[in-house]
């Protein structure tokens, strides 16, 4: 192993290369996280945005390079899904997934940082600490009114603030978010995107969204993929005016 | 809301209404059989007794199999072998029981082991004339097997057919093992003949009326067992784990201990049940590992109803009923036919199973209700967080 890295930053990926059967879904990604940033993502459908989550979260092993997690001091690629999660890393899907069977009550629970273990969650009581924290974070992601529904019963707005609201309970340092706001009407996106503002109050966030208006609406700095590397970095007006950007993305 | 009492949580209706009637069954059928005249029209018969046992015990068998197919999504199409090697365990402490009243009359070698010329008992039938200690391998060896076979499986992250085909293929092995003569088991006659279990003659009536009444206890027990894990947090992170596994994965669960530990639960109680069973039906065989029993095991509990712990327990009473009263006629070829019949229409007709859809019924009957009063009543203006 490589020595730690030093780097201030809270996510470091330095060289990141992923290919599956030939095709090179990362090409020697690079990009850094600063503690309390939120950043956007942005990119053509196949650019590795999700790719690039996959390796964060320990579901894909990177063939190259270094993920560095806390300022150089945890090497994320030596760890699995369940180690960095609970390192403090959430990740909401593409596709809102939340238990559907549960009530939201429940689906929080479960999310709350807590023992994970099996002996644990077996001799488990709630507490009104607990149930504080579930109010606090349903206050949060508005939901409150909702908290005894079954999570299946929820609109897929609804389920996409719930997943939110699951990250939140689990207390993570670092939210990767993947469109946040797919399938949702202008009134929510708009309030998803005051959401996320709010949540970066307090933790760093990686937003990955296709949809502008929703990314211009967050105003922190973008980075843009392309073919599995950066392919420009900075304000909305920078990149949304950058050549390479509009002829492969945005188009004219 | 806060969660309830720990015990109102583990007893709902449908539970309490369980326990109870197989109460009521364990006291009236010894009741009926023993202290009623062989003539009178209330009297039941020891065939009877030995059935119902018989099915206390698929009951037990289907109870295991729904905690980890209808909680965690686990198909498990192998679950006969935890059953006929708890089985195997009781054959043996009977088979030692027997001692010198064998055939050739050997106070240490069962009858198979003087037949085959084997001049000492084998190592690993060393300790089974002990009671604790044989019923200690019959959680044992399911238990070790399932943890072994769990380990490997569910750290490689096998799941979905592929799981339901190797649990097909332990099985199978196991079946092909268990017939071989020098694998020490009474190759395919299996162990029979037993004398007596504790000193009881196993033949007797009152023998067969305890068993019946223990059968009835244990399954009491393991239902209370699957209902508190369950109804636990835990049992909330596996129902999360079988509709969203990566879900749970990424809030940091452990998921393949958490399906180690259940599926290891699961195998000890099927073990139990192969235990109970062994003596009330006086024999087992390899034919136990057949992968058809396992996949109709299967069926009961499709048929009860899956995720429900009383319905798995219903479909085995009632589809072993349905197979005691047909296989004993003028249709008794066409059984397997009705079988496979009733398996298809209940995945297509009645996907919950009997439970589940009267679960489903009763839901949708407070729904209406819900309707009719909200609409009677106007509406509640929206949450002021809206």
């Amino acid at each position: 192993m490589m020595d730690k890295q030093t780097t201030s930053a809270l996510l470091y990926l330095d060289g990141v290369s992923v290919s599956f059967d030939g095709f090179k879904a990362l090409n020697e990604l690079s990009f850094i996280v600063e503690p309390g940033e939120m950043r956007a993502i942005i990119g053509p459908n196949g650019a590795g945005k999700t790719t690039m989550m996959d390796v964060i979260t320990g579901k894909t092993r990177p063939d190259e390079g270094d993920v560095f997690f806390e300022e150089g001091t945890v090497d994320l690629t030596k760890l699995d899904e369940t180690e960095i999660a609970t390192l403090g890393i959430g990740r909401k899907f593409q596709k809102p997934t939340v238990f559907e069977m549960h009530t939201v009550e429940d689906n929080l629970q479960l999310s709350l940082k807590n023992d994970r273990s099996v002996r644990a969650t077996l001799f488990w009581q709630s507490s009104a600490d607990q149930e504080k924290r579930i109010d606090d974070v349903l206050d949060i992601v508005r939901l409150k009114h909702l908290r005894q529904r079954v999570a299946g019963s929820l609109s897929h707005g609804q389920k996409q603030w719930l997943e939110i609201a699951m990250l939140l309970a689990q207390d993570p340092k670092l939210l990767l978010v993947d469109e946040p706001v797919a399938g949702m009407t202008d009134v929510e996106t708009m309030q998803t995107a005051e959401l996320l503002r709010e949540i970066n109050k307090t933790k760093t966030v990686v937003v990955v969204e296709h949809d502008m208006a929703f990314v211009r609406e967050l105003g922190v700095k973008v980075t843009c993929l392309h073919e599995g590397s950066v392919l420009a970095e900075g304000t909305i007006d920078d990149v949304s005016t950058n050549d390479r950007v509009v002829e492969v993305y945005l188009g004219r | 809301m806060m969660s309830a009492h720990p015990l109102i949580r583990l007893l709902d209706r449908g539970s309490t209404l369980f326990l109870i009637l197989l109460g009521a069954f364990a006291i009236a059928i010894p009741v009926l059989n023993l202290l009623m005249p062989a003539g009178s029209a209330l009297h039941v018969s020891t065939y009877f007794v030995a059935l119902f046992g018989k099915y206390v015990c698929y009951g037990l068998l289907a109870l295991s199999i729904d905690l980890i197919w209808g909680y965690v999504g686990i198909l498990s199409l192998g679950h006969g072998a935890f059953f006929a090697l708890g089985g195997y365990a009781m054959g043996m402490y009977l088979m030692r029981q027997i001692g010198d009243r064998g055939v050739y009359a050997n106070p240490i070698l069962p009858d198979f082991m003087v037949f085959l010329n084997w001049s000492a008992l084998p190592i690993f039938w060393y300790g089974f004339q002990n009671f604790f200690y044989a019923m200690l391998m019959v959680l044992l060896v399911p238990g070790l097997l399932a943890f072994v076979f769990g380990w490997f499986a569910f750290r490689s992250r096998v799941t979905g057919v592929y799981l339901s085909i190797i649990t097909q293929a332990m099985t199978y092995a196991l079946l092909l093992g268990f017939f071989r003569n020098n694998f020490g088991f009474g190759g395919n006659n299996g162990l029979t003949d037993f004398k007596d279990i504790l000193g009881f003659n196993v033949q007797a009536d009152g023998t067969r009326n305890a068993l019946l009444v223990i059968s009835c206890l244990m399954l009491a027990i393991c239902f209370l067992i699957c209902r508190a894990i369950v109804t636990s947090k835990f049992g909330k992170v596996l129902i999360g784990i079988r509709d969203a596994e990566s879900r749970t994965r990424f809030l940091g669960y452990r998921v393949e201990a958490y399906k180690l530990f259940v599926f290891t639960v699961s195998a000890c109680m099927a073990g139990i049940a192969g235990a109970l069973y062994v003596p009330q039906v006086g024999i087992i065989n390899p034919g136990e590992f057949a992968p058809a029993n396992s996949i109709e095991a299967v069926i009961w509990v499709a048929v009860g109803g899956r995720g429900t712990l009383t319905g798995a327990v219903l479909g085995a009473f009632v589809v072993n009923y349905a197979k005691t009263f047909f296989t004993s006629g003028v249709l008794a070829p066409y059984w397997l036919f009705m079988l496979g019949g009733l398996f298809i229409g209940t995945t297509l007709f009645m996907p919950r199973g009997i439970i589940g859809t009267y679960n489903n019924w009763r839901a949708n009957q407070a729904d209406k209700k819900d309707a009719a009063r909200d609409n009677a009543v106007p509406s509640a203006p929206p949450h002021a967080a809206e």
